[in-house]
């Protein structure tokens, strides 16, 4: 019996590697179709992280266990989300690795390191949330402001072109986004006084297709919305992956706060495209529309959580549980608000402008001595993903309760420097922080319910037609949910806070989830 | 692929270490000392890179001690503080100033423009009024302190150790910490990656088998919580086992008024405790 089974397995295994079927613009439109493989960073298009795969579901995710561990060794936050193509995995982690895996037994095909200047500049961590594919390739984007494509066979860098000078506080952190031949990414450094950009390369050749600056020129519509030459330093980072809607050939990206973060004077205004949804024509980069979450930030409200396409009856919305505490549903077409429910706690706004979208007051404003405001600079949430689930129609979103203290320092701009203009610090008073995953009704943004946290939490969600939603927790679990109820049904210790969005896969007909923690990437299966 | 990477991270680093070494012989003194501008400039550093931990106006975080006690556990000279921001400090929470380390990063000019402003609300610690020795009886006698605080090696572990008081916390705080101790907990285990610790929280559990326990939260997470009872004896339990479990942020420890614990007794204690601290010079 074993020698067949065996042989089998060579079977299996070398038919894997030569149906490597390439990944081809079309495939990437229909990903919910072939679940057993993860293309693209939130799963498909939508930007939904949910999967129709239904092998583990609530009846037996009891008895999941750990099926393999890959450890990177690395230090600081592991914030990737995997791809998985026929059976191999594609991940990055912390200092720009990136690494190819058999994603059933987690053994390593190849490595790649990035040689990384010394002097780069990353506000928040040496993080990257993974790739994108298309053919042969695989791309990239790094903490030197470069982006690259490697060779999904051998890791080789196959192109690499320096999208912006590291020097000056630009840098790329997200994984990027291919629309049919062209490879979408947004730049980070909202901490130094960036001027932030969508780029589009051609996945062939690396060629700059077009680049749409965040923030208008002098002259441009919108350079009114700021003071003076601020627009020149002005941030509006767009750092977290885009979504895509084929029906009206739009992507859709979010931008971060702008600069400086935490002091608004010398950038009167609303700042324009600062904390902001854009609808963009992914051949031309050109601007379809825009949605400001956060007029004239003062709090670090970056918009970048991933805008969900979700389609319910006949209606077409982008769904965002944003860092300012607020759910906002928008019209796909028009860009027109529907509606803005508070889905964490918030002080930084009391009133709303005539389209009813939340606006600042003016006892928000950090102060020099300090002010206490919620939600605090990390957010209600912030980059981790969240997941809608067509079956239940629920939108699920890691939600944080910590307040902060925000206080003014005033700064003069050195390009390539920090440029927060400000501090920020837990509010004590407020104590004990906590969080919660939350599943709200997008239509009404009403709590169905909420798994608490003991403390806030850094993970996204994934959603599975098996009705299970998995999330993590700063204590180290990683967790299943009835997607329904919010009861837990399996946690796993993984022995360091989860800061990343979980994924699942298939091989061999064997469902995975996998998910980071620590230095660790994990994957889970029935036994 | 382990060695490889091995050498050329290590080669680099010490090649850094050997250069820094120079450099600090050839600047100790801060080039800024007393100059009011750069410590403006320097708390606007101290705002953007270092509040999160050591607090507005350097007055102690949750993580950070207080920087404006004048004497400093790991060093009082202008030398030791700017080496202590550049590189970190081994052992605790401290990171190097370099990139992605703390904050945003500063540059050697930066952090002297910190050590300005860390200079420049320095207070003058109190003259002495306090009398050590007989502070050290009260701590482990009539006031009962060590029953469950340690100071260097011997006491209870109920509550937070307090070896380091004399250098991470003012003296007001510690006053206010013995007159209101449920008013601001003392924070407990700091996890990696977790942005908020466990603090020493009260719990009140009634096990499986009708058993009634209280004691201090040492850590808890969703599913399990590690409690050390008040006769400190570790417990470990699975939530879902318990019959009944409550948390509360009322603290075991006593309020100690003025009737319990007059003033002069208080100034005894602090010199204990300042006496005990160690570092600095």
């Amino acid at each position: 019996m074993k020698i067949p089974a065996a042989v089998l397995g060579l079977v299996a295994l070398s038919f894997i590697f030569q149906t490597n079927a390439q990944v081809t613009a079309e495939r990437l439109l229909n990903a919910g179709k072939e679940p057993q493989n993860w293309l693209m960073y939130s799963g498909n298009y939508s930007g939904l992280r949910y999967s129709t795969l239904d092998q583990v579901n609530t009846g037996n995710a009891a008895s999941l266990v750990p099926k393999w561990a890959y450890q990177t060794m690395a230090g600081g936050k592991f914030e990737t989300t995997p791809l998985v193509v026929e059976g191999i995995l594609y991940a990055t982690g912390a200092d720009d690795r990136a690494f190819a895996l058999d994603a059933r037994s987690g053994r390593p095909i190849w490595q790649y390191q990035r040689a990384l200047p010394a002097d780069i500049r990353p506000c928040c961590g040496r993080v990257n949330r993974g790739v994108a594919v298309l053919g042969d390739k695989l791309f990239m984007g790094t903490l030197d402001a470069h982006v690259i494509a490697l060779d999904t066979k051998t890791g080789a860098v196959v192109w690499d072109i320096t999208a912006a000078d590291y020097s000056k506080g630009y840098s790329f952190t997200l994984a990027p986004l291919v629309v049919r031949n062209l490879v979408l990414v947004g730049v980070s450094g909202g901490e130094y006084g960036i001027r932030g950009f969508i780029d589009a390369y051609d996945a062939a050749t690396g060629e700059r297709k077009w680049r749409f600056y965040t923030i208008p020129a002098a002259g441009e519509p919108g350079s009114e919305t700021w003071a003076g030459e601020s627009w020149k330093t002005g941030g509006s980072p767009a750092w977290i992956t885009g979504t895509f809607d084929r029906a009206t050939n739009t992507t859709f990206w979010t931008t971060g706060n702008p600069a400086p973060s935490n002091r608004g004077i010398g950038r009167e205004g609303d700042n324009l495209y600062s904390d902001s949804l854009l609808a963009l024509d992914p051949d031309t980069g050109k601007l379809k529309w825009h949605f400001q979450f956060t007029p004239h930030d003062e709090h670090d409200y970056d918009a970048t959580q991933v805008p969900v396409l979700i389609d319910e009856d006949d209606k077409h919305w982008i769904a965002q549980a944003n860092r300012n505490g607020f759910f906002y549903l928008i019209d796909r077409t028009t860009g027109k608000l529907l509606s803005a429910t508070q889905y964490a706690k918030v002080t930084w706004s009391n009133s709303r402008d005539s389209t009813g979208r939340p606006v600042g007051s003016k006892e928000g404003e950090p102060t020099l001595e300090g002010n206490a405001v919620c939600p605090g600079a990390f957010g209600a949430t912030n980059w981790m993903s969240p997941s809608y689930d067509p079956q239940t129609r629920l939108f699920y979103v890691t939600a944080r309760e910590q307040c902060d203290i925000f206080s003014t320092a005033p700064q003069e701009f050195e390009a390539g420097h920090a440029f927060y203009g400000s501090a920020y610090f837990p509010n004590d008073a407020t104590q004990p922080f906590w969080g919660a995953l939350r599943a709200l009704d997008p239509a009404t943004g009403k709590l169905a319910w909420e798994w608490k946290h003991g403390s806030p939490s850094w993970s996204g969600a994934l959603s599975t037609a098996g009705r299970i939603v998995f999330t993590g927790d700063a204590e180290g679990n990683f967790i299943a949910l009835d997607a329904k109820t919010g009861k837990a049904l399996w946690h796993f210790q993984c022995g360091a806070s989860v800061f990343a969005g979980p994924m699942t896969y298939a091989v061999d007909g064997k469902q995975y989830i996998a998910v980071t923690a620590g230095s660790t990437l994990f994957a889970f299966a029935l036994p | 692929m382990g060695v490889k990477k091995a050498i050329r991270f290590s080669v680099p680093a010490l090649f850094l270490s050997l250069a820094w070494a120079f450099r600090v012989d050839a600047q100790v003194k801060n080039p800024y000392a007393g100059d009011l501008k750069v410590s403006k400039q320097g708390e606007s550093q101290f705002r953007s890179n270092c509040a999160f931990c050591h607090g507005l106006g350097a007055r102690g975080g949750g993580r950070g001690p207080d920087l404006t006690r004048a004497r400093k556990r790991h060093g009082n000279s202008d030398e030791e503080i700017f080496r202590n921001i550049h590189d970190g400090i081994p052992g605790t929470a401290m990171p190097p100033a370099t990139a992605g380390g703390i904050g945003v990063g500063m540059t050697d000019d930066e952090i002297w423009q910190v050590v300005t402003y860390i200079r420049s609300v320095e207070k003058k610690p109190n003259a002495a009024s306090g009398n050590a020795a007989r502070g050290k009886d009260l701590f482990y006698g009539k006031a009962a302190c060590g029953t469950c605080h340690i100071v260097n090696g011997k006491g209870g572990r109920l509550g937070p150790e307090l070896t380091t008081m004399a250098t991470s916390r003012s003296e007001e705080y510690f006053v206010d910490s013995l007159r209101n101790p449920s008013k601001r907990l003392a924070k407990g285990i700091w996890e990696t990656m977790k942005d908020f610790p466990q603090e020493y929280e009260t719990a009140n559990v009634t096990a499986a088998d009708g058993a009634k326990y209280q004691g201090v939260v040492l850590n808890e997470d969703a599913f399990t919580v590690q409690v050390l009872d008040t006769r400190e004896v570790l417990h470990a339990w699975e939530k879902s086992s318990l019959k009944s479990y409550e948390k509360t942020r009322q603290s075991l420890m006593p309020a100690y008024d003025e009737k319990m614990l007059p003033e002069k007794d208080v100034q005894d204690l602090l010199a204990f405790l300042a006496a005990s601290a160690g570092g600095g010079r």
